[in-house]
């Protein structure tokens, strides 16, 4: 059994057979429910809201919210002995379907491979939020373990009843209850429950602390946890048969192409019509503020109409941005729309005055995209005087409030059926496809499917903000570092939240946004070094154009920790290699001085994943940079750390440097991850190597271009990533895991992904020194950039 | 100008009309309801559309429809043979190679044409035959295992025998 990735799918399959009735028919054939011959008044679980009195039309509904306190919105148990639970979160393709079934099944006591999991869709699970910052299983895990828990106590106590003993004389093992001294005596959970209603209230304040009354299994009586079953989505992506939310189709749909406007701030004065009315298929042009769109019958009708439309536009006095090349100094120079309160320890000025040597460097990070591979899509159906959205928005019951919102519609008359999609990493388009989608059926009043193109996704989707950091550090006569300085300003102005009706794009486009921006936001590195004498301050600089601009920022994976980590844990390099010291030592040393921690909870982590990563790669303790050596091929090897939340990472790059053409390839990649418990080992070393790589790419190739009206990087060619040849030759994950104090042993699991994105910049940065003794402080690393500073240095 | 047009897909034939000029993706996905080739650029430069036309990797949303008329296309839905996994597909599983999944459509079947023509690739033969097709979520490293394990799969050999990646 699997995640199924489709409530959706026999959902979205139902409006083409036309007919409601056997669209649920099917569906709830689907899910198991009609084989126990229960009718739909008496469904159990999350489908009692799709089960409610048919609507006339093709979409049933309305689609109220469940009730979190419900045993039944979480967990249904068929007759053959079979567990479906339903998740409300998304699975953007680390594994955290199958992660959820290990823990719920551990705590419900069925095998893994008879239980499946439903995950998303707004109508059929709880509001979990969807995903983000990687917290599925550090957030979401308990509740899902402690719902598991409470039902397995719920049918205990049912097969007590039954066989007239004591729940403490049961034993229960694989959803079969038996009677521990006749064990002949049995039942399954099917045979108890198969079909029906647990009928149970849970409690808690909100559905991060629902919970019954039943108390979670020790880690070590864990047995689905620690073991790595094959994710359960990945066959259907290999053999072709997933249906993703880029497939979707529904009778009489249509298909939409958005045309931008040509330069950032471009207003809108008239639109020629006739200049598309001749395309076969041609429907509509629809227009609101700024805001333009073409819908034809067909895809390549649509692409062509959005290509020969005849749009007048009124461009911008002022330039929107400045060019690319110039933006740091623009933002070194721009007075800040906002700044953090310093965090001061110590006296840095008097440290700096006193420190044997001082050393300044500033470090920049561009804006980056999240570029999704998929451009950003969405379907949306109108029909019934309802909204169904097909998307694969990570944050899918956001983009139900939202849009519910933003078209003044109830929020029950409004569903997201999720489905998979592209990558996201973070606040990608695909929040304003589905807006775009929903504003578009509703005015064509057929089912409407948006696709962006290649160009507008790159050009268009948010950025993780540009940073300028300047560093720095002061170490005394013995080389400690005595005082640092960490002063960084972020292009963040206006950061967009997740689905928020005023701020998507198309409610900037058609005159519908808010009035403020967001602040936005400028971060500090995560560290544990001792430093005693420190400053940190963190500013947000804004672009000249605010809004309507595709140089906008959101969450990208962290969100700022490559940023911030590449500055810091480079100037720490930097630092180490003025004090001659062994950059791992210094490191070392640097965490092992202070206690004022957690109880020193993170610090021995973060020192027990440094020597993890030491001992995995086989470090050579000697400062950076090592000897000149001759002929084209220079290589090193450089480390970074740091922390997100509760887990800690360690990385260690391997270069070779063409010093003929800077050419730059990370042969060997070294992560120590701590995330505490692992529930799946195999998918989570895959979702670490990604990330890494992520970064890699961020490190060597990928930088928003812009003039000064418009992304001039917006296809693959302008706006490269990390290909098949800049893959290492080797890569090692070490799953540190554990506390170094016995009185702790079993910790909690931590947020994984993301914190394996922050280290690499740095690593590889500190690896190119290694290796040619030549610092870069600016990314990417492309090739011209490293030969023009290898040149410059002379190497 | 609508045009009949006849496309042999996955070993069915299909009589299509539709504008000449259409690129291939579309009428795969729009006519004909497959799901394996997707749209990612349209501009041949990221390998999402891929499908194999006699014996080539070809990139379908820059493919007019007309000039592959009568040819045999094969996509991702066409690789398994009466229910069996294609080796190299079978090797993505072992491997737990995608991530989300969506370029991997592309991975697969370039390596499927490599490796087709070249049963035993070194590691630089398959990082030059997959350089072209890209993933966001970055399974490089990944996939590139998953071609040497396919290669073990299909070319078995004393030497190779029982060796795991």
């Amino acid at each position: 059994m699997t995640t199924n990735r489709s409530a959706s799918k026999a959902v979205e399959d139902a409006p083409e057979n036309g007919n409601a009735t056997s669209s649920r028919r099917d569906f709830l054939k689907t899910s198991g429910f009609l084989v126990v011959g229960v009718g739909a008044t008496s469904m159990a679980g999350p489908f009692s809201a799709i089960a409610q009195a048919p609507a006339a039309g093709q979409a049933p509904g309305p689609y109220p919210d469940l009730d979190f306190r419900k045993l039944d919105s979480w967990i249904v148990i068929r007759q053959d002995n079979t567990a479906t639970f339903y998740v409300g979160k998304t699975d953007l393709g680390q594994g955290t379907g199958t992660a959820f079934r290990q823990v719920m099944s551990d705590e419900l006591d069925i095998a893994y491979d008879k239980t499946s999991c439903v995950m998303g869709s707004t109508d059929v699970t709880v509001d979990q939020g969807g995903s983000g910052g990687s917290d599925a299983l550090q957030t979401d895990g308990w509740p899902m373990r402690r719902v598991a828990a409470e039902a397995r106590r719920v049918l205990l106590e049912m097969a007590s009843a039954k066989f007239g003993v004591p729940v403490a004389a049961l034993t229960v093992r694989e959803g079969v209850i038996s009677v521990t001294a006749e064990p002949t005596k049995t039942i399954t959970y099917g045979e108890l429950i198969g079909g029906g209603r647990f009928n149970v209230t849970l409690s808690g304040e909100d559905v991060n602390s629902v919970t019954g009354r039943a108390s979670l299994k020790p880690v070590q009586e864990l047995k689905n946890v620690g073991q790595s079953p094959p994710r359960d989505d990945i066959p259907a992506k290999v053999d072709g048969s997933l249906k993703w939310a880029v497939d979707v189709k529904l009778p009489g749909m249509v298909h939409a192409r958005n045309v931008k406007p040509p330069v950032a701030g471009a207003k809108l004065v008239s639109i020629d019509e006739s200049s598309v009315r001749g395309i076969p298929g041609f429907i509509r042009v629809v227009s609101k503020g700024n805001y333009v769109a073409v819908v034809c019958e067909r895809e390549e009708q649509a692409i062509r109409a959005a290509r020969e439309l005849k749009v007048n536009w009124q461009n911008p006095t002022a330039a929107s941005f400045p060019r690319s090349e110039d933006l740091f100094t623009y933002m070194r120079s721009a007075t800040p729309t906002f700044s953090d309160k310093p965090q001061v320890v110590g006296d840095p000025d008097a440290a700096f005055a006193a420190a044997a040597k001082v050393i300044d460097a500033d470090y920049e990070v561009p804006f980056q995209g999240h570029t999704a591979f998929g451009p950003a899509h969405a379907t949306a159906d109108p029909s019934n005087d309802q909204m169904t959205i097909y998307s694969n928005d990570m944050k899918s019951y956001g983009l139900r409030n939202g849009v519910a919102k933003f078209l003044q519609m109830p929020r029950d008359r409004v569903r997201v059926v999720w489905m998979d999609g592209p990558q996201a990493y973070g606040r990608t388009a695909a929040d304003d496809a589905g807006f775009e989608a929903a504003f578009l059926a509703k005015e064509i009043g057929r089912p409407v499917r948006v696709q962006w193109s290649r160009e507008e996704e790159t050009a268009w989707d948010t950025k993780g903000p540009a940073y300028a950091v300047r560093m720095r550090g002061g170490l005394d006569g013995q080389g400690s570092l005595v005082a640092l300085e960490y002063d960084a300003r972020a292009a963040d102005h206006n950061h967009l939240g997740y689905n928020e009706h005023d701020t998507v794009l198309i409610a900037q486009l058609a005159g519908m946004r808010r009035a403020e921006p967001a602040r936005g936001r400028a971060s500090v590195p995560s560290d544990k070094y001792t430093i005693p004498n420190r400053r940190m301050l963190g500013s947000v600089v804004a672009l000249p154009l605010v809004w309507e601009t595709p140089v906008r920022t959101g969450n990208l994976r962290d969100p700022d920790g490559p940023q911030v980590t590449f500055a810091f844990e480079s100037f720490i390099d930097e630092l180490a290699a003025a004090a001659e010291a062994d950059p791992l030592e210094f490191r070392l040393h640097l965490l092992s001085a202070g206690t004022d921690d957690d109880g020193g909870f993170r610090r021995a982590r973060s020192l027990a994943v440094i020597k993890a990563a030491a001992e995995a790669y086989g470090w050579e303790a000697r400062p950076s940079p090592k000897p000149m050596a001759s002929g084209d091929i220079l290589t090193g090897r450089g480390i970074a750390y740091a922390f997100r939340s509760q887990t800690m990472v360690a990385q260690i790059a391997e270069v070779e440097v063409n010093r003929r053409t800077g050419h730059v390839w990370a042969k060997r990649l070294v992560c120590a991850h701590d995330c505490g418990l692992v529930v799946n080992p195999e998918a989570l070393r895959r979702t670490v190597e990604c990330g890494m790589l992520h970064s890699l790419s961020r490190a060597l190739h990928e930088e928003v271009q812009f003039d000064t009206e418009k992304v001039t990087s917006a296809n693959w060619s302008s706006s490269p990533t990390l290909t098949h040849a800049d893959t290492p030759e080797r890569i090692d994950v070490v799953l540190v895991n554990g506390d170094p104090n016995p009185e702790r042993p079993d910790l909690p699991h931590y947020g994984a992904g993301e914190a394996t994105c922050k280290p690499t910049l740095a690593a590889v940065a500190n690896a190119i020194f290694d290796a040619t003794g030549v610092r870069l402080r600016r990314v990417p690393f492309r090739d011209e950039r490293v030969l023009a500073a290898l040149q410059a240095a002379g190497v | 100008m609508i045009s009949r047009i006849t496309l042999k897909v996955n070993g069915t034939t299909h009589d299509l009309d539709v504008e000449p000029s259409t690129p291939l993706l579309y009428v795969l996905r729009d006519d004909l309801d497959l799901r394996g080739p997707r749209f990612g650029c349209g501009l041949g430069q990221c390998g999402a559309c891929t499908v194999i036309i006699e014996g080539e990797a070809v990139r379908s949303c820059v493919r007019r429809v007309s000039t592959v008329a009568g040819a045999e296309i094969t996509t991702l839905e066409g690789l398994a043979v009466n229910g069996t996994l294609d080796p190299v597909q079978q090797a993505w599983i072992d491997e737990q190679v995608p991530q989300c999944g969506f370029c991997q459509n592309g991975q697969i079947l370039t390596a499927k044409v490599l490796l087709d023509r070249n049963p035993t690739p070194t590691n630089a033969e398959i990082r030059e035959a997959m350089e072209r097709t890209l993933c966001r979520c970055m399974t490089y490293y990944r996939v590139q295992a998953a071609i040497r394990r396919a290669a073990k799969a299909t070319t078995p050999s004393p030497a190779n025998a029982g060796q795991g990646e």
